[in-house]
């Protein structure tokens, strides 16, 4: 029978191991895997090394994986507002790689695709180009970036099913679908989780197929790095 | 002289109805108060959002809608989400009409540097690398002189570079450039500001022909 759905968050990461490589979904801390990264800590692995545009905030997100000592390797794209993270980075404790955002993706659909590298403008010029090849289009100088190989992607959409077909919301989508193609294991937490069938297929935005297992999540946090608002006198 | 909501309007003047717009933080994200009556623009988030919305008031807040600055933020008409690689492929392929961002060097040839100083805490490129490797269309929000009141255009930039030969235009407190084969050619003066002041400020090769007049706005 076709069913991804296991129990909880500790079910889904049981045969996660020291050393892996792991891609987290999330942009800031929209969107991002809050019960597995909790179950993580909780398992207390190690040497893990962590694709995620972002490392989070000293206690939220992937920062509470870094207050652990869980994690070796950073590979993002910006890494701002983590007093931890900086502490570890300067003292030699994190090895960190940082590469352009839009880099970043593609490396992630890259693999979800099944081609092996992209040729991307971004960091021609820079040191991101430092020992990569390069190659000429119409004029234009790309470099050759490879597709990701991790080990699992960790996930968060909107809703769910059974089968592990996806939604995700607003913003909170950023990383999530690509990460979720590029894992060779996919374990998704969804806010809401309904029986195969429940959702409409035109509304999925990945395809079950990508996904290998699927846990309804509990106590979302969801905070906000920045509450910007306007008052009801402005236009 | 300008300050920075100055920069910002006058950087709105070169918006044009049906743009889709990238800005970045800082002074770029001001620009979104003065776009000119009477045309429509749509604001591009490199975090997956088309059709950038006001701040929202306080009982709309929404933990899944934010802009790349991570700030709260709504939808608008006609606005659409999508992924982080669609919303690079949309920059790179050159759908997004015009990209303003901010800068610490600007070089006379349009090379760029915004994102790292050596000795300092690094915190990573963001999407500023592609942005400004793809983007057709690059202007450049920034101060003219740092705090030591060392120019910031250059003949070559000193700090690690974001890309090459990218930018268009610059936008200072003291002026408007075009970038040029022959270097930073000055287009207008900020309200009481000299073209011998601004020869003075400016390292990079400067291109003064005729009467620079005084911007207006």
């Amino acid at each position: 029978m076709l069913n991804k759905l296991v129990n909880n968050a500790d079910e889904a990461v049981r045969d996660i191991p020291d050393g892996a490589v792991l891609l987290l979904g999330g942009f800031g801390l929209c969107g991002i895997p809050e019960n597995l990264i909790s179950a993580l800590v909780r398992k207390g692995i190690k040497n893990l090394t962590c694709i995620s545009n972002n490392a989070g905030v000293d206690d939220f997100g992937i920062g509470l994986m870094l207050q652990t000592r869980q994690v070796k390797k950073m590979i993002s794209s910006y890494v701002g507002e983590n007093a931890e993270f900086e502490r570890q980075l300067l003292s030699g404790e994190l090895e960190v790689e940082l590469i352009p955002q839009g880099t970043l993706a593609t490396r992630c659909l890259a693999a979800g695709y099944g081609m092996p590298a992209i040729f991307t403008p971004a960091g021609v010029g820079t040191e991101v180009a430092d020992g990569k090849e390069m190659r000429d289009f119409n004029g234009k100088t790309y470099l050759l970036e490879s597709a990701f190989e991790a080990d699992f992607a960790l996930v968060k959409a909107w809703k769910g099913d059974t089968h592990g077909n996806l939604i995700f919301r607003a913003t909170a989508r950023n990383f999530n679908p690509l990460m979720a193609m590029a894992g060779k294991i996919t374990i998704a937490e969804v806010e809401e989780l309904v029986p195969a069938g429940a959702l409409d297929p035109d509304q999925i935005h990945t395809p079950g197929i990508y996904v290998n297992r699927i846990f309804k999540g509990s106590n979302y946090e969801k905070r906000i790095e920045q509450i910007t608002t306007r008052n009801k006198q402005e236009n | 002289m300008l300050d920075k909501f100055g920069i910002a309007k006058r950087i709105a003047k070169e918006l044009k109805d049906g743009y889709y717009v990238n800005l970045g933080i800082g002074i770029p994200t001001l620009v979104a108060n003065y776009v000119p009556e009477g045309i429509e623009v749509v604001l591009q988030s490199e975090n997956g959002l088309l059709g950038i919305g006001p701040f929202p008031y306080t009982d709309e807040v929404d933990p899944d809608l934010i802009n790349a600055g991570k700030q709260t933020v709504t939808t608008t008409k006609g606005s659409s989400f999508f992924d982080s690689a669609m919303s690079f492929g949309m920059i790179r392929c050159g759908r997004v009409d015009l990209t303003v961002l901010g800068a610490m060097e600007v070089a006379d040839n349009g090379d760029i540097a915004n994102w790292k100083i050596p000795g300092k805490m690094v915190k990573g490129m963001g999407g500023a690398m592609d942005l400004v490797a793809a983007a057709k269309n690059i202007i450049v929000a920034m101060q003219h002189v740092d705090k030591h009141g060392n120019s910031k255009l250059l003949q070559q930039c000193t700090l690690p570079i974001t890309g090459l030969g990218c930018v268009k235009k610059v936008v200072t407190e003291l002026g408007v450039f075009d970038v040029t084969p022959e270097g930073f050619k000055l287009l207008e003066r900020a309200p009481g500001v000299t073209v011998d002041y601004i020869r003075e400020k400016t390292q990079g090769r400067l291109v003064v022909t005729g009467e620079i007049p005084e911007m207006n706005f």
